[in-house]
């Protein structure tokens, strides 16, 4: 995979392809699979993906320390009282993924299970408002695709390594990638996207109550879901970022590791120290989830 | 090297990629170093295994993939009841291994069909495991590639022997690593290979007088 945003725009303007072809062609090359046998692959994935929110969106999920589910399908239900439809819907699909994980579901762990919430939720909405045909949405995920291979070999995508920031902070860079070229954006747009989208994510931590993944988590997919298309939205307005996409990620990687550990993962601060927190972790897990049929 | 499925994936069975579908892969990796699915189990559970998984479905994780379900099967969330099925009998255990063990490190002591087996490993991050430990013998297995290991007298020819049996085969070595226990005493062998390994190979290189025992072990999902 390309190991910058600047390379894989940089081929594309010097091949004439577009950037999902030069995804995929680095794809093919290195992994010895057909571009068909690769488009198959993440047509699946999409389809993965999208009954991920089908499902938590019933309501009926439960994780099995009883701390998530059921939220994803209150805040559908209620709609918009203060944004547009659209914008509360991102949230609901951010959250009904993280809600299906927490409750041992099927989902699709990109970049990472506990960011899994946020390139479905605005990839599977900006899809159906913009009517995209699913050849064009398997391109949006390449683009995702190439963006979080930059990211992984140049920072990190693991919560433990560097904080929240490189789950969803990345995830929130790839997701703003798809959707910036799926409507229409250029290929500076949305490198400008990467990188509005990473610097609203930089220093986030990883806090999550009792060490699951569930607690800030499911909301912390809400807002990277919102970071994302809001990033998507200023870049097709033309609007810039004086840092390019690469140094952004080299700084996410850098904050990362100056992050103190107490924040990486571990439950020993932030909002899993936090005393009513501490108290909530007490309570004994139930013998298994319920809601999702076998 | 990355690959763009690391990346648009694993598709699993949340909640975590370290503490569920990285514990599957352990017991995946337990049992095909076992040889099939274990009638008893007694699992260790060291670190943030034993202060995080029952939160995380570690338990059920560890039971699915000593059945042989792998990361991505919903039967996962049943696990206790899928294992009851398969005849496991298990017994979980909290223990504490020291400092310098990986925190989300699992000790598994299996047996099936009178044989005992003893396999340590960990999880090391995104789905990816690391076997270290099989029956005391140090190792380093991450269940991507088929694997053969033998334990062999320290003595020269045995692996250019052993190379020769896959090289006539036609079967690429990935890795191979050899440690041994002292000058002339015994070496531990470990073989990674990109293609299965033949009942053939495997009958060839036993028949060896030199050779203790050898084990093969499936690549896992």
């Amino acid at each position: 995979m390309h190991r910058s945003i600047e390379s894989l725009i940089r081929e594309s303007e010097e091949t004439g392809k577009s950037l999902p072809e030069v995804v995929l062609q680095a794809e093919v090359e290195e992994s010895g699979r057909s571009a068909e046998e690769i488009r198959e692959r993440i047509r699946k994935t999409l389809a993965i993906m999208r009954a991920a929110i089908e499902e938590g969106l019933k309501g009926e999920v439960r994780s099995p320390s009883g701390l998530t589910g059921g939220r994803a399908a209150r805040l559908w239900s209620a709609g918009p009282r203060l944004l547009g439809p659209r914008v509360t819907e991102t949230l609901a699909r951010a959250i009904s993924t993280l809600e299906v994980n927490a409750a041992m579901g099927l989902i699709v762990a990109a970049p990472t299970a506990g960011a899994a919430g946020v390139l479905p939720a605005i990839l599977v909405g900006v899809s159906e408002y913009l009517e995209l045909d699913e050849e064009r949405q398997i391109d949006a995920m390449l683009v995702a695709g190439g963006v979080g291979g930059v990211v992984a070999q140049r920072a990190s995508l693991a919560g433990a390594e560097g904080g929240c920031q490189a789950e969803t902070g990345t995830a929130a860079a790839m997701g703003a990638a798809a959707v910036t070229w799926a409507a229409g954006g250029t290929n500076q747009q949305v490198a400008t996207s990467v990188a509005l989208a990473l610097q609203g994510m930089l220093g986030l931590i990883c806090d999550p109550i009792g060490g699951l993944v569930e607690i800030p988590c499911i909301y912390r997919n809400a807002s990277a879901a919102m970071q994302a298309i809001a990033a998507a939205e200023m870049a097709l307005a033309g609007l810039d970022f004086p840092v390019p996409a690469d140094e952004v990620i080299d700084v996410m990687g850098e904050v990362g590791r100056r992050m103190p550990v107490a924040y990486r993962e571990t439950a020993q601060g932030g909002l899993a120290a936090a005393p009513s927190a501490r108290k909530l972790v007490q309570i004994q897990p139930s013998r298994r989830p319920t809601g999702i049929s076998a | 090297m990355v690959s763009l499925f690391d990346i648009l994936g694993p598709v699993m069975v949340g909640p975590s990629s370290s503490h569920t579908a990285g514990a599957c892969r352990l017991g995946l990796m337990a049992r095909a170093i076992l040889g099939g699915t274990p009638e008893r189990a007694r699992i260790r559970l060291h670190g943030s295994f034993a202060a995080t998984g029952e939160g995380h479905g570690t338990h059920r994780a560890l039971l699915g993939g000593l059945i042989g379900l792998p990361p991505d099967d919903l039967r996962l969330r049943n696990a206790y009841d899928e294992a009851e099925a398969a005849g496991l009998e298990w017994t979980f255990e909290n223990v504490d291994l020291g400092d310098d063990a990986h925190p989300n490190t699992a000790v598994f002591e299996l047996e099936r069909a009178g044989e005992r087996t003893v396999v340590r490993g960990a999880s090391v991050g995104g789905g990816r495991i690391e076997i270290t430990e099989i029956d005391g013998f140090p190792v380093s297995l991450g269940g991507d590639y088929h694997t053969l290991i033998v334990l062999a007298r320290d003595e020269p020819g045995t692996i250019a022997t052993i190379a020769g049996i896959f090289a006539k085969e036609g079967v690429n070595l990935a890795t191979m690593r050899v440690d041994r226990t002292g000058r002339h005493k015994d070496a531990l062998m470990t073989i990674e290979l990109d293609e299965p390994i033949s009942d053939k190979a495997l009958e060839e290189i036993r028949s060896h007088r030199w050779l203790h025992w050898a084990r093969r072990i499936e690549k896992i999902a």
